[in-house]
């Protein structure tokens, strides 16, 4: 440990009613002219009968402002998503501006989900066409609209940085002023876009639309939210997960000036207070008695012995192919435990959510990672109709999959708290990072069983992979998502192998427990890239071959463009093998969200203690479209995947109850721990994938097997520091 | 009572004595671009300048500091912190940008002291302030880049 001494722009125009909508294939657009700004103006929008569907405004001053459908937590699809309307209206980058698009399925669903959403690192995938379709429109609008102004063919019309111009009457005219003639304009219903070979700002980098407003303190989040009379409210939540309220004595926290008052919800004792730090004081002084009855009372340890008898089982088969019977005669057999823990994802930002009531309806402020399911959920604990409630998406400060609730929690209990406090009024409700670390929804803990076996030769012949953990989705609205019963967020990445591994099962074990559990950065390929490239790495090892060369040789195939990025990675590492100038190397690969990406990991022995010097990061997505984004989310996801890697660990102590709670025992990476990234962009011509989790799985493994390189040192449990005995 | 200097206004705050100066910012000055992170001095998303140096607001009760000169992230002004401004912006160096106000204010914090850091004296200012985004490589790149700014 270190020792430590003691807006974005909101202006939502008030539109005027010239917005037109355009039907079919998801495209929705709307030109108008602003008048006022205001927050919540979005909403109130939304709402209006005339002007719902709008992706793109164009402003009298030539500012062209797109309503970002996912939220910016930090991963870009403010600058991404107007990249691509930008891009087909042939505007300026200056000109660009973004904001949060509110909450409304209809408008703004996630076309990956059917429902508004971010999550699955979908946000650009399932933009791409959207949204250039989108620019094609408005600019397809704006060139009609100054054909009939200056009475000249469409067609002798061009659009280049923000000016439509008519080279032979010499005529140009930015947006803004041809924006009301435009928006009179017929909206073309399938307009052409561009063919890739024309882009001039996909796959160049330009400043993100975020960067100021985030380095100067003005950009506004769910925290920095104030209004007229509002509470702050702080809940006191079950020590352990499953219990709930037996009894309580307000009398203490009633009794610290500025509380208002105490209300019990169904997560907890909910105290209301003028400001944050009596809110804090008034729960300090509850007293609860809390009913245990049904909570997890075993420890990590527990646990994982729990997972590991139930790994030994087999599973349900998830996918199986061949005969493992192969291994009974292999010349080598190997065997491996894998052991990984919960994981709280610990935004910097902790959870937040502004909720106001007035005259039976509700209008709430927040992150808001999945709007579809926030809303409905909000609205049951107000106990109204959907409909009368409407959601302001802030920017997040991260969520890394936190904010992203299937179960919708926070908004519920967002919206028990105004129902308890039995009156209109505006309430902010805050988790503090104690709330946050032992609040749930974790990253579920997980065994992986690994068997294999080599031939005489030192060939792959077989390959039994049993992974042991808690469905994700089971019991939440995802539940529909899975598929016979299998939970695909619980083993995938130990599915559908790149490689040749001979005879192959892989089994699923599904076991039960009160804690809440969540997808996590990555997701199942939190463990099982972990299991997979550590284990794989090992066999090779085995089998006398080079990490690189034999990965490269077990490949199948039509694993082209795993291909791809292990060449690039290796090349761009010059590679040399495990170890070079008493430094260990490890190499990892991984697919997941549709991006391959390939990592190698320059470790330095520290007193015991892998300290990571230098990674390399070899990264396909498809068209690049931000690459200076790209890059950014390899460097963040490689960090965020090395300090959980070597420190991070949520346990349960003998009891059910958490051991960590804050960040003195829950440990996170700082810059004197950052290594040296270098990230190469494969060029491709394929649709775009997302980055903000694939830089995650390879980051790992790759430690794990530079260290066992270094060392002789195997790793089958995580974090590296500390690990629970 | 405790009064206060905070960017350049004096002010005056007569609740609990033991608020945390964070809170007295945020929810009374509404200066928000000083941020939450933990509460216990771990993250540094809270810095603030004391009497020119740097602080964590979260831990420092409003009682401590009567009479102190506080600046927040509203509030910096001067060559230090335009420089790292603008280094930040001229690579893009937020992700979410909760903790950036904190790193904007160590780093400028830092050049104030020393105007052409080391890698180590960046490690050593700034490894009291968190990045869960782990845009550590750009922050320290940032930095060198303001510093050779200020250098003319």
């Amino acid at each position: 440990m270190t020792d430590h001494d003691t807006r974005m722009p909101t202006g939502l125009a008030n539109p005027t009613r010239r917005g037109f909508l355009a039907g079919g294939a998801g495209l929705t657009l709307a030109l108008m002219l602003p008048l006022s700004g205001g927050r919540g103006a979005a909403v109130a929008q939304a709402q209006a009968p005339f002007a719902p569907n709008a992706f793109i405004r164009i402003a009298a001053d030539d500012t062209v402002t797109v309503l970002i459908k996912h939220i910016e937590m930090g991963q870009g699809p403010y600058t991404g998503l107007a990249t691509l309307v930008a891009e087909e209206l042939d505007a300026d980058w200056s000109q660009m501006r973004a904001e949060g698009a509110p909450g409304n399925d209809a408008l703004y669903a996630n076309l990956a989900f059917g429902a508004q959403g971010t999550g699955g690192s979908t946000a650009m995938a399932n933009s791409y066409m959207q949204m250039r379709k989108a620019g094609a429109a408005a600019r397809a609008m704006l060139v009609a609209a100054a054909a009939v102004e200056w009475g000249v063919p469409i067609g002798e019309i061009t659009v280049a940085k923000g000016i439509v111009s008519h080279a032979a009457s010499g005529r140009s005219s930015g947006f803004g002023a041809l924006a009301q003639g435009a928006a009179a304009m017929e909206v073309p219903a399938d307009p052409p876009v561009k063919d890739p070979a024309q882009f001039t700002l996909i796959g160049t980098d330009r400043p993100r639309l975020d960067t100021v407003a985030k380095s100067n303190g003005t950009a506004q989040f769910t925290m920095d939210v104030y209004r007229d009379g509002m509470l702050t409210v702080l809940i006191a939540h079950p020590l352990r997960f499953g219990a709930v309220v037996a009894s309580y004595d307000d009398s203490a926290a009633l009794a610290v000036p500025g509380v208002e008052m105490v209300r019990q919800i169904p997560s907890g004792i909910a105290v209301y207070a003028t400001g944050t730090y009596a809110a804090m004081k008034g729960r300090e002084a509850l007293v609860v008695q809390w009913d245990d009855s049904a909570a997890e009372l075993r420890s990590s340890a527990e646990l994982y012995d729990m997972l590991s008898s139930e790994a030994k089982t087999g599973g349900r088969v998830v996918q199986e192919s061949g005969d493992l019977a192969a291994l009974d005669g292999a010349a080598t057999l190997h065997e491996a435990k894998f052991r990984f823990p919960y994981l709280a994802h610990a935004p910097m930002e902790p959870l937040d959510a502004v909720i106001e009531v007035k005259a039976g309806k509700a209008e709430m402020w927040f992150g808001s990672q999945f709007p579809s399911f926030d809303k409905p959920a909000a609205a049951a604990a107000l106990g109204f109709a959907p409909e009368d409630v409407a959601i302001n998406v802030l920017l997040a400060g991260g969520s890394f999959g936190r904010r992203a609730q299937g179960s919708a929690h926070l908004a519920a209990e967002a919206g028990a708290v105004a129902k308890a406090a039995g009156r209109d009024g505006c309430f902010k409700v805050v988790w503090t990072r104690e709330d946050d670390l032992r609040g749930g929804y974790y990253r579920p803990v997980t065994v992986h069983r690994m068997r294999a076996g080599l031939d005489a030769a030192g060939a792959l012949i077989g390959w039994d992979n049993t992974v042991a953990n808690q469905s994700i989705m089971a019991g939440t609205p995802m539940e529909a998502m899975m598929q016979n019963g299998l939970d695909p967020t619980s083993y995938e990445g130990a599915n559908d192998l790149p490689y040749n591994v001979g005879a192959h099962r892989l089994g699923w074990a599904q076991v039960q427990s009160p804690v809440s559990v969540l997808w996590w950065r990555s997701v199942g390929h939190t463990h099982t890239a972990f299991a997979v490239e550590v284990f794989l790495d090992e066999l090779l090892e085995k089998a006398g071959k080079d990490p690189v060369q034999g990965r490269l040789d077990l490949l199948k195939p039509e694993a082209v463009r795993e291909r791809g990025v292990i060449e690039a990675v290796a090349k761009l590492a010059n590679w040399r093998g495990r170890t070079a100038d008493g430094k260990g190397y490890g190499f990892a690969f991984a697919k997941s969200f549709g991006t391959y990406v390939a990592e190698v990991v320059e470790v330095e022995d520290r007193g015991g203690f892998p300290h990571v010097t230098r990674v390399w990061c070899a990264v396909d997505c498809g068209i690049a479209v931000n690459p200076n984004i790209i890059r950014a989310q390899m460097e963040g996801g490689i960090g965020y995947a090395l300090g959980t890697a070597l420190f991070s660990e949520i346990t349960l102590e003998p009891g059910g109850t958490v051991a960590q709670g804050n960040f003195d025992s829950y440990r996170m990476l700082r810059i004197n721990e950052m290594p040296a990234v270098e990230v190469e962009i494969i060029a491709s011509a394929a649709d775009p994938t997302g980055v903000g989790e694939p830089g995650v799985p390879a980051l790992a493994p790759a430690l794990a097997n530079a260290w066992r390189g270094l060392t002789g040192t195997a790793t089958y449990q995580l974090p590296f520091a500390a690990p629970l005995s | 009572m405790t009064k206060l200097i905070v960017n350049g206004k004096e002010v005056t705050f007569d609740g609990d004595p033991d608020t945390p100066l964070l809170w007295v910012l945020r929810d009374d000055l509404r200066l928000t671009g000083t941020k939450f992170g933990c509460g216990i001095a771990q993250c540094g998303a809270c810095t603030v300048m004391l009497d020119g140096m740097p602080r964590r607001s979260c831990v420092t009760p409003i009682s401590t500091v009567e009479g102190s000169e506080v600046t927040t992230i509203e509030g910096m002004q001067g060559p230090e912190v335009q420089a790292v401004q603008a280094a930040w912006a001229g690579i893009d160096v937020p992700q979410c940008g909760w903790c950036q106000s904190g790193q904007v204010m160590s780093a400028a914090a830092l050049l104030q002291v020393i105007s052409s850091p080391t890698d180590e004296d960046i490690d050593n200012a700034m490894a009291g302030n968190v990045c869960r985004c782990a845009t550590y490589v750009r922050i320290r790149e940032a930095i060198h880049t303001a510093a050779k700014t200020l250098e003319g």
